[in-house]
């Protein structure tokens, strides 16, 4: 890691963090339709994959999206304008939260559908292959999503046909309430790649440096013709499941804990360590992109509603 | 001109596909030869263009299903082949949430590439979990786009047109229809999606069928014609989007209609060209719309239970010569 892939770092994740907590705010407010599923808390997860990926590269997401949308370097400003559901958004409006995407720059969307995007990620990998374009496929899921069928599926054929497809599992423990060892006999997703006969990694998924150095060595691997690896990273999400869903199921004390290891507060630590980043670097950072951020809600909040009938279009190519 | 199968146009449409556009792959199971696929309708394909875009799949229907989609929206014109279409209930996700939605969802950012071939229909006894006729689930669908071959010259049209297309079609093929043979051009050719074909022209009644019905209503306007029943034979060919101007001018001409489905009545295809004629044809007509369909069971597996429970030509003779007081 250099320091221009550190600044890099610090900003997609400071960028995500102060996103979702606009987004809490303004759905609070009632200023946003729908449902928001907030990535506070697993930000070091998006960055450190995406840190290594090119626009060439593929990403599928989930339900929690916005922070690999961010990470894969979506605007801000067309990612708040599609949560205003508005005609400058990334999907013009139809999308929404769970449906963003930016193909353009490799984002095969986020999904609705839990484990949904794993057969697409698996599908962009044989593009890949099949026209010699060197891009990789990195399939996000959360551990819910390893529960699905799909997961086995997809990551059935990666292995099979050697596709470069990267399962980022990231394991913040609980689907909707319940938490995963509850539902799943045994504590580490990663286990299962060598059933796969895969690579495995299992990382703290809270720090975004080893993220970064795991999803480096996965993406090489993938990319050099060798196939998928199965990367589990261990983290928390510091919002409930969806905004506005009773806090029952978790305790006080555990929320401390995870709240220690604030991903943030930890990236910023390593990389000055590191000598990557400096208080000047992080102050300039923050602040343009507290710039950008309050220039994307304008733009959101100015930009116009789609027509009515602009639901007719966009169905047929 | 040569003849040849409904399987062999099919396998014919691919590799003349192939051959004009190496982005077009096959996946599916058992689809390279010598097997060739479960009904031939890829045999020869790969020993003339290769084995490197056909791929053979494992039986994991929602994982390739969901890569075909994930390769036809990153570049590829994948044609992703169920081994019956029954198993496409394991599907379903990354057909009716994932592909049908993703254009519109993505606010028109991709093109979907993308056909999904499957064998349907029943008189094979096949039971209940191998003969089934969906295609009426899927026209309910926003974003899918259904055809039915009836013949192999009309097998290869349409698939050439659906490999062509940049929307996802779901190809269903009647496995009753595999081995019957025909003239077929050698030559790629093309027949558009959503358009049908009026195979009989007559003056006293239109019997609108698609698919494998399309054998028994002609069959059934041979035997009406000797007795002097002149019937308009309209095959859908596609029955989403549904060419409704064609049958609502053969109304128009006839007055009658009737119905022939081999599926299931309820929420169908057949009921909902009852409600066009209703809404759209209601003062052409002299007699009540018309239905045959299949009875409200899962098909079985006796013969003779079967052939109880599917459509008959009898069944339509009958039905034609009610409908014209002539029973």
């Amino acid at each position: 890691m250099d320091s221009t892939i550190a600044r890099h770092i610090f900003e997609k994740m400071y960028a995500i963090r102060v996103f979702e907590e606009k987004v809490e705010t303004l759905f609070a407010k009632g200023e946003l339709p729908g449902f928001v599923h907030l990535y506070i808390g697993q930000e070091a997860c998006a960055v450190g994959v995406c840190a290594n990926l090119e626009t060439k590269d593929y990403i599928t997401s989930t339900h929690r999206g916005h922070g690999h949308c961010i990470a894969k370097g979506c605007n801000l400003d067309r990612m708040m304008a599609e949560l205003f559901a508005k005609k400058t958004g990334y999907n013009h409006g139809k999308g929404g939260s769970m449906h963003l995407a930016s193909t353009e720059i490799g984002i095969l969307g986020a999904n609705g559908i839990t484990a949904g995007g794993l057969p697409i990620a698996v599908g962009a990998g044989l593009t890949s292959n099949m026209l010699k374009l060197g891009s990789v496929a990195v399939a996000f899921v959360g551990d819910g999503a390893t529960n699905q069928g799909t997961f086995h599926e997809s990551v059935n054929l990666a292995a099979a046909f050697k596709l470069p497809v990267i399962f980022a599992v990231e394991n913040n423990q609980f689907g909707v309430g319940t938490r995963f060892t509850e539902v799943s006999n045994g504590i580490d997703i990663v286990k299962r790649a060598a059933g796969y006969g895969i690579p495995g990694v299992i990382i703290d998924g809270m720090d975004v440096v080893a993220v970064y150095e795991a999803a480096k060595e996965a993406i090489g691997y993938a990319k050099a013709g060798n196939g998928p690896t199965i990367i589990e990273m261990k983290t928390w999400r510091y919002r409930m499941h969806f905004q506005g869903e009773p806090a029952t199921y978790r305790s006080k004390d555990e929320e401390t804990e995870w709240l220690k290891k604030d991903p943030l507060k930890i990236a910023k630590t390593k990389l000055k360590m590191m000598g990557l980043l400096d208080d000047l670097i992080i102050k300039e950072i923050e602040a343009s992109v507290q710039n950008e951020l309050e220039d994307a809600v304008e733009f959101a909040r100015n930009s116009p509603d789609p027509m009515p009938e602009d639901a007719l279009t966009d169905l047929f190519a | 001109m040569r003849k040849i199968s409904y399987s062999q146009a099919i396998a014919e449409a691919q590799m003349q596909e192939m051959q004009r556009d190496e982005k077009v792959i096959l996946m599916g199971l058992v689809q390279k030869d010598p097997y060739g696929s479960a009904f031939g309708q890829t045999k020869g394909v790969s020993s003339i263009v290769g084995t490197e875009r056909i791929l053979d799949m494992p039986i994991s229907e929602q994982g390739y299903v969901g890569a075909a989609l994930g390769a036809a929206i990153t570049g590829m014109r994948p044609v992703v082949e169920l081994q019956f279409q029954d198993f496409i209930t394991i599907a379903m996700d990354q057909i009716v949430q994932q592909a049908a939605n993703m254009r519109y969802m993505f606010g028109g950012q991709i093109k979907v590439p993308l056909v999904l071939r499957a064998p349907t229909g029943g008189y094979l006894s096949a039971a209940a979990q191998h003969s089934h006729m969906l295609e009426s689930w899927f026209a309910h669908i926003p974003g899918l786009m259904v055809v039915l071959p009836s013949n192999a010259y009309d097998a290869k049209g349409l698939l050439i047109a659906a490999i062509r297309e940049d929307n996802f079609i779901l190809y269903f093929e009647h496995k009753k229809l595999y081995d019957k043979k025909m003239d077929v051009p050698e030559e790629p050719y093309t027949i558009p999606v959503g358009k049908a074909a009026v195979k009989l022209e007559g003056k006293d009644i239109t019997v609108v069928a698609w698919s494998f019905m399309v054998t028994k209503v002609l069959d059934a306007c041979l035997i009406l014609e000797k007795q002097g029943i002149s019937c308009e034979v309209i095959d859908l060919r596609t029955v989403s989007p549904i060419d409704e101007e064609t049958i609502l001018s053969s109304v128009a001409k006839t007055s009658r209609i009737l119905i022939v489905q081999e599926g299931y009545r309820h929420s169908s295809i057949a009921t909902d060209i009852s409600a066009l004629i209703a809404e759209k044809g209601f003062d052409y007509l002299k007699a009540s719309i018309a239905l045959i369909t299949a009875k409200d069971v899962p098909v079985p597996f006796a013969p003779v239970m079967e052939n109880f429970v599917l459509p008959q030509t009898q069944d339509i003779v009958e039905m034609v010569k009610r409908i014209l007081n002539k029973a």
